[in-house]
C-alpha cells in the first residue's frame, strides 16, 4: 500500500508540473459548458433576409414591417428584382429573400388569395427549414389580421406539455453530454497516452519487474486522473446548477454513483487503449479519431440518436458515453431512480469488466 | 548571400582560426548561467587547448550539462564570457554549431531512419558536398566496420553500435571540437573500449575532445580533467596531478572527495 | 535560407513521414471515414420519433390521423395506450418520446366544425428535438384535420356554413442551391474543412515536440541548419499533405454523393492551400511550445474543439449569440467553413470572397511567424 501511494504522489508531481496540460484541463469543462450553453444553437436570431417589394403598397410595407419587427429577422437589403437573389447569397450573409407580388395588395383588399415568394439558401437545410417556417407563421399571421371579423373554417388546438424541460432550455440536454464528453476525455485520452509515454520512455519496464503486481502500478498511474475528474464533475455541476438553472431532481448520490462508475469505465478504456498502441501518436490517434470524434458525434450529446441510420445508431451503442449520457439525463433531468437506470449502469460495468480483462491478457503476453 | 556578408564571415573566421592557432579552441571567462533564482553554473573560468581531451566531471546536478549547451550555443549564459572555436558564446551560436560536432547522453540519430539516411542527412545539414558525401559514408562505415548494417534501421542497431555510429557522425564534417555528453552511457565495457579507440583517432585527426563521463576509469584517458561541485569548477588538471594532490590511487576517489564538498541536492 | 540544406531536409522528413505506420492509414482512411459517417450522423433533421398514442375516441377519423402520423417519416408509433398515465409511463421509462391523446368526441366534434383539442406531451430532455416534434405533429394534425373537413363538406355530409372566410396569404418557399434540403450536401463541405484542420492540428502539433522527446531535436539545434530551413522542411510535406486530403476529400464527395463544386475549384484549392499553410503553422507553433507530445496534443485539442464548436461545422454562427460571434472573427476555422460551403455549394466567386481570403491569408502569416517566433535554436 505505502508503495502504491508513493506511485500516485510520482503521478501527481508529474501531472501538477506539466503547468499547461493542468490548465487546460481545469479550463476545459468550463469552455465547453459555455460554448455549448451559448454557442451551440439552432435558434433562429436577426437572420439577415432581403425583400423584393414589386408593390410597393401600403400592405406590403406593412408585412415587411411585421417580419422585421420580430426578433428574429432583420431586413438588411432591399432589391429590385428576384434576379439578384443569387449574386446576395453567394456573399453569404443574407438567407432569404421575400418577393412580394406586384398585385398583392388589390388582392387582399378583394380578399383573394395571394401568395409571396420565399427564396431561401437551403445550402443548410436545417436553417433553411426553421426561416421558412417562421415566415411563412408571420405570413399568416399577417393574412389573418387584414380582416379580423372574419373566422377561420376550423377551431382547432393541440395543446402541448413539454415534460421535464418546458422551457425547452439546451442546457437540460447538453449539459449531461458535457459532462460524459469531459470525463472521457481525461480519463480515457490521458490515461492512455501517459501510460504509452512511460513504455516510451522505457520507464514502464522498471515499474513491470518492480516487486509489485503491474495492474497495481497501471492503478497508481490512474489515481490523479481519477481525483481531476471528480473535480471537473464537480465544477460543471456548479456551474449548470448555478448559471444555467440546471437541477438536479434525482438522488445526488446516485448521479456520482453512476458519474464514478463512468469514470472507472473510461480509465479502463485508456488502460485497455495503452495496451494495444505501441507509441504515443498512435493511442492518441486511437483516442481521439476512435474515441473522441464519435462520442461527440453519435453518443447523443448533440444530434439526436434516433435520427440517425440503423448502423449509426449501433455503434452508438459501443460508445460508454451514450450510456452514461442516457443516465444523467434520467437522473438529472427526469429525477427518476435507479429502476429506471439499471440497463444502463449493467451495460457501463460490464464495458469496464471487458476492458479490464483485454488489458489484463494484453500486459501479461508482453511481459511473456 | 550578398557580398557583403560573406566578406563579414571571412572575416569572423579569420579572426577565428587566429584564436585556434593561439593554442585554445575554448576559452571561458566568468561564465554564469542562472534559471530563476537558481545559479545552475556559477562563473566558471577554464581554457581547452588544441587536441586536447578535455575531461568535464561532476555529480548528477553540478551543472555539467548546463554548461555544456552553453558551450555549444544552444543556452545564452545569463553573464561572462567565452570563446568556442574561435566564435563567440554570447553572439556567434550559429558560427559555433558549425564548427563543432555535439552527440547528447540521449542517442540523437533518427530511429526511423537507415544507417545511410543518417547519415546522408547530418553530411547534408553541416554543407558536405554533394559528390562526397557517398565517399565519406563508405569510409566513415568501413572504418567502423559495419559496411552490412548500410541500409539496417537504426532502430535497430544495439546500443554500444549505435552510439559509435552517433559518434562518428558527430565528426563527419571534421569540426574543430567535438562536444560529448556522456557518451558512453549504459554500454558495455568492450565497446567502451573501442569507442575511446575512436576517440584517440580523432583527436589524431586534429579534433579537440571535450567529454563528460560518469566512468572514472575513463576520466584516466583525458589529458586533463575538471571537478564540478554545485556549479563552480572546484578543481582543474591532470588525472596524475589530481590523484597525487588528495593522495589516492584513483580518480574515484578523487571523484568522491571532491563530490563531498556538494551541498546540492541532485535532481 | 539554403536550398541544399533544405533538400536533405525534406528527404528525411518524406521518408520518416511515409515509414509512419499511423501515417498512410490516416491519410486515406480520415476522409473516408468522417466523410462516410460525419454527414449521416450529424444532422438535425428529426426522425423516427417514438410516439404513444392514446385513442379515447376509436372512431374511423381516429384511426386516420394516426395512420397519417404513422405514414410520416418522422414518428414512429411504438405503443397504443388506453391511458394517458400509461403513455406518461411509457415516455419516462425512454421507450416514448412523445405522447398524443385524441379526444373521446374527435370525430363528432370535426364534423359538427366544434373546436377540438388534442393533447401532446413530449419528454423535453432534449429541448431542440421536443420542440420540432411538437411542431411537425401540430401540423399533421392541423392539415388532417382540413382535410376531413373539406371532405366531408365535398361529400355534403355537414352544411358548410356559409360565411365569409378570410383569404389566405400562402408563402410559397423556394430553396435555392440544395432544393431537395439534403443535410449531407451542407455538411461535406465543412467536414473538408475539418479534415485540413485535423491534420495541421494534430500532426504538425505532435512533430516538433516528439523529435523533443527523443533527443534529435537537440542535434539539430546544435548543428548550423537554420531555422528557416528546419520549419520549412517540416511544414513542406504537410502542405503536400493537405493538398492530397483535399483532393481524395473531393474525390471522396463527387463519388459517394454525386458532389461537385459549382464554383471554381481552383478558388477553393487556393483557400484550402492558405489555410493548410495556416493551420500548420500553428501546429509547429504548439509544437515548438509544448514540452510534451502529450501536452502539444491536448493544447491542439482543446483549440481544435472550440474552432469547431464554434467555426458553424454543426450550427450555424448566425445563430450564435453576438458576443459569441465577435468571437469567430478571431476563429480561422469558421472563415475556411465558410468560403468552402460558398464556393461548394453556391459557386461563389473569388470576388465575393475577399473577407474570407483576407483573413485566411493573415492567419495564415500570424501564425506561421509565432510558429517562428516561438521556435529558438538559443535559449535564454
Amino acid at each position: 500500500m505505502k508503495q502504491f501511494l508513493a506511485f500516485v504522489e510520482k503521478e501527481f508531481y508529474h501531472i501538477f508540473r506539466d503547468k499547461a496540460t493542468m490548465l487546460i484541463i481545469l479550463l476545459m469543462p468550463i469552455v465547453q459548458v459555455l460554448i455549448f450553453g451559448f454557442a451551440i444553437t439552432t435558434d433562429i436570431r436577426d437572420t439577415e433576409v432581403a425583400v423584393c417589394d414589386l408593390s410597393q403598397s401600403m400592405e406590403s410595407r406593412e408585412l415587411i414591417e411585421k417580419i422585421q419587427a420580430g426578433e428574429y429577422f432583420n431586413v438588411s437589403e432591399r432589391l429590385l428584382s428576384p434576379q439578384e437573389a443569387d449574386n446576395v447569397f453567394r456573399k453569404g450573409k443574407v438567407k432569404s429573400l421575400i418577393v412580394i407580388p406586384e398585385d398583392f395588395s388589390n388582392r387582399i383588399a378583394l380578399n383573394e388569395n395571394t401568395a409571396i415568394q420565399i427564396i431561401t439558401d437551403g445550402s443548410n437545410p436545417n436553417e433553411a427549414n426553421i426561416i421558412t417556417g417562421y415566415l411563412q407563421t408571420i405570413t399568416a399571421q399577417f393574412a389573418a389580421e387584414q380582416h379580423p371579423a372574419m373566422q377561420p373554417p376550423i377551431s382547432f388546438s393541440a395543446e402541448t406539455r413539454m415534460l421535464y424541460n418546458p422551457l425547452l432550455k439546451s442546457a437540460f440536454t447538453f449539459v449531461p453530454g458535457v459532462i460524459g464528453l469531459v470525463l472521457m476525455l481525461i480519463c480515457t485520452l490521458m490515461t492512455s497516452v501517459s501510460i504509452v509515454r512511460e513504455r516510451e520512455h522505457g520507464t514502464m519496464e522498471a515499474l513491470l519487474v518492480a516487486p509489485s503486481k503491474p495492474l497495481y502500478l497501471i492503478f497508481a498511474k490512474t489515481v490523479p486522473y481519477f481525483v481531476i475528474s471528480l473535480f471537473n464533475l464537480a465544477v460543471i455541476i456548479l456551474l449548470s446548477i448555478f448559471a444555467f438553472d440546471v437541477p438536479i431532481r434525482g438522488s445526488f448520490m446516485l448521479f456520482i454513483g453512476t458519474s464514478i462508475t463512468y469514470i472507472f469505465t473510461s480509465l479502463c478504456l485508456g488502460i485497455f487503449i495503452s495496451t494495444v498502441s505501441k507509441t504515443q501518436q498512435i493511442a492518441m490517434i486511437i483516442s481521439l479519431m476512435g474515441l473522441m470524434l464519435p462520442t461527440v458525434l453519435l453518443s447523443g450529446l448533440m444530434f439526436p440518436i434516433e435520427s440517425m441510420p440503423v448502423v449509426l445508431q449501433g455503434i452508438s451503442y459501443l460508445l460508454p458515453a451514450r450510456w452514461f449520457i442516457d443516465m444523467g439525463r434520467i437522473i438529472m433531468i427526469k429525477g427518476l431512480g435507479f429502476h429506471y437506470i439499471w440497463i444502463q449502469w449493467a451495460v457501463l460495468t460490464g464495458m469496464a469488466g471487458i476492458f479490464l480483462a483485454l488489458s489484463v491478457r494484453g500486459f501479461k503476453v508482453r511481459l511473456d | 548571400m550578398g557580398i557583403k556578408s560573406i566578406k563579414q564571415r571571412l572575416l569572423r573566421e579569420r579572426k577565428a582560426i587566429q584564436a585556434v592557432n593561439d593554442g585554445y579552441v575554448i576559452q571561458v571567462n566568468d561564465l554564469t548561467k542562472k534559471f530563476g533564482d537558481f545559479t545552475a553554473v556559477d562563473h566558471i573560468s577554464f581554457e581547452v587547448r588544441k587536441g586536447e581531451i578535455f575531461g568535464f566531471l561532476g555529480a548528477n546536478g553540478a551543472g555539467k550539462t548546463t554548461a555544456i549547451r552553453m558551450l555549444c550555443g544552444l543556452h545564452r549564459p545569463t553573464s561572462g564570457s567565452g570563446m568556442v572555436a574561435g566564435f563567440n558564446i554570447c553572439n556567434q551560436q550559429e558560427d559555433i554549431k558549425r564548427n563543432i560536432g555535439y552527440m547528447s547522453q540521449k542517442f540523437s540519430l533518427y530511429n526511423d531512419l537507415r544507417v545511410w539516411e543518417n547519415i546522408r542527412l547530418f553530411a547534408g545539414i553541416y554543407g558536405v558536398n554533394e559528390n562526397l558525401i557517398a565517399p565519406k559514408t563508405d569510409a566513415l562505415l568501413s572504418r567502423l566496420g559495419f559496411m552490412s548494417e548500410r541500409n539496417t534501421m537504426v532502430r535497430e542497431l544495439p546500443l554500444g553500435w549505435k552510439q559509435k555510429l552517433a559518434f562518428s557522425v558527430a565528426i563527419l564534417h571534421d569540426p574543430r571540437i567535438v562536444f560529448l555528453d556522456e557518451p558512453t552511457g549504459g554500454v558495455d565495457p568492450l565497446t567502451r573500449r573501442q569507442f575511446w579507440e575512436l576517440i584517440y583517432e580523432a583527436v589524431s585527426r586534429g579534433i579537440t575532445v571535450f567529454v563528460t563521463t560518469h566512468y572514472m576509469d575513463e576520466a584516466e584517458y583525458c589529458n586533463r580533467v575538471s571537478m564540478m561541485v554545485d556549479g563552480r569548477i572546484e578543481m582543474l588538471d591532470t588525472p596524475r596531478n589530481l590523484r597525487s594532490h588528495f593522495g589516492v590511487e584513483s580518480m574515484e576517489e578523487v571523484f568522491t572527495r571532491i563530490a563531498r564538498k556538494a551541498t546540492r541536492n541532485d535532481d | 535560407m539554403q536550398a541544399k540544406v533544405l533538400k536533405y531536409l525534406l528527404e528525411k522528413e518524406f521518408k520518416q513521414m511515409l515509414r509512419n505506420p499511423i501515417m498512410l492509414p490516416l491519410i486515406i482512411a480520415l476522409p473516408l471515414i468522417q466523410l462516410v459517417i460525419l454527414p449521416y450522423a450529424a444532422t438535425y433533421e428529426i426522425r423516427n420519433i417514438r410516439i404513444a398514442v392514446v385513442d379515447n375516441d376509436h372512431s374511423q377519423a381516429s384511426r386516420a390521423l394516426e395512420e397519417k402520423i404513422a405514414s410520416s417519416n418522422y414518428f414512429r408509433i411504438v405503443l397504443q395506450a388506453s391511458t394517458h398515465q400509461e403513455a406518461l409511463q411509457c415516455i419516462r421509462a425512454g421507450s416514448a418520446g412523445m405522447a398524443i391523446e385524441i379526444p373521446a368526441d374527435f370525430e363528432s366534434d370535426l364534423i359538427m366544425n366544434r373546436p377540438v383539442s388534442v393533447y401532446i406531451s413530449a419528454d423535453a430532455v432534449d429541448g431542440t428535438k421536443a420542440g420540432i416534434g411538437a411542431s411537425y405533429l401540430g401540423q399533421i394534425i392541423r392539415n388532417f384535420a382540413e382535410d376531413v373537413v373539406k371532405e366531408k363538406a365535398v361529400k355534403g355530409l355537414i352544411d358548410v356554413v356559409h360565411q365569409p372566410v378570410p383569404a389566405k396569404v400562402e408563402a410559397v418557399p423556394l430553396f435555392r442551391f440544395n432544393p431537395a434540403l439534403d443535410y449531407k450536401t451542407y455538411m461535406v463541405p465543412g467536414i473538408l474543412a475539418m479534415l485540413l484542420t485535423l491534420v495541421g492540428g494534430i500532426l504538425a502539433a505532435l512533430n516538433i515536440s516528439s523529435e523533443r522527446e527523443l533527443g534529435t531535436l537537440e542535434q539539430i539545434k546544435v548543428s548550423p541548419v537554420s531555422k528557416f530551413d528546419y520549419l520549412a522542411g517540416k511544414l513542406i510535406p504537410f502542405w503536400i499533405m493537405g493538398l492530397i486530403i483535399t483532393l481524395i476529400g473531393l474525390g471522396i464527395a463527387y463519388l459517394l454523393y454525386g458532389l461537385i463544386p459549382k464554383g471554381n475549384v481552383f478558388t477553393l484549392l487556393a483557400f484550402a492551400i492558405i489555410y493548410n499553410m495556416g493551420f500548420t503553422g500553428f501546429g509547429l507553433f504548439i509544437s515548438s511550445v509544448a514540452k510534451s507530445q502529450q501536452q502539444a496534443m491536448f493544447i491542439a485539442f482543446f483549440f481544435l474543439l472550440i474552432f469547431f464548436l464554434m467555426g458553424g461545422l454543426f450550427t450555424p454562427v448566425s445563430s450564435m449569440p453576438h458576443w459569441a460571434q465577435y468571437i469567430t472573427y478571431l476563429n480561422p476555422t469558421a472563415y475556411l467553413i465558410d468560403a468552402m460551403r460558398l464556393i461548394i455549394l453556391k459557386g461563389s466567386r473569388f470576388s465575393d470572397l475577399y473577407p474570407q481570403f483576407w483573413a485566411t491569408v493573415s492567419f495564415a502569416v500570424a501564425f506561421n511567424a509565432m510558429a517562428l517566433l516561438a521556435f529558438r535554436k538559443t535559449a535564454d
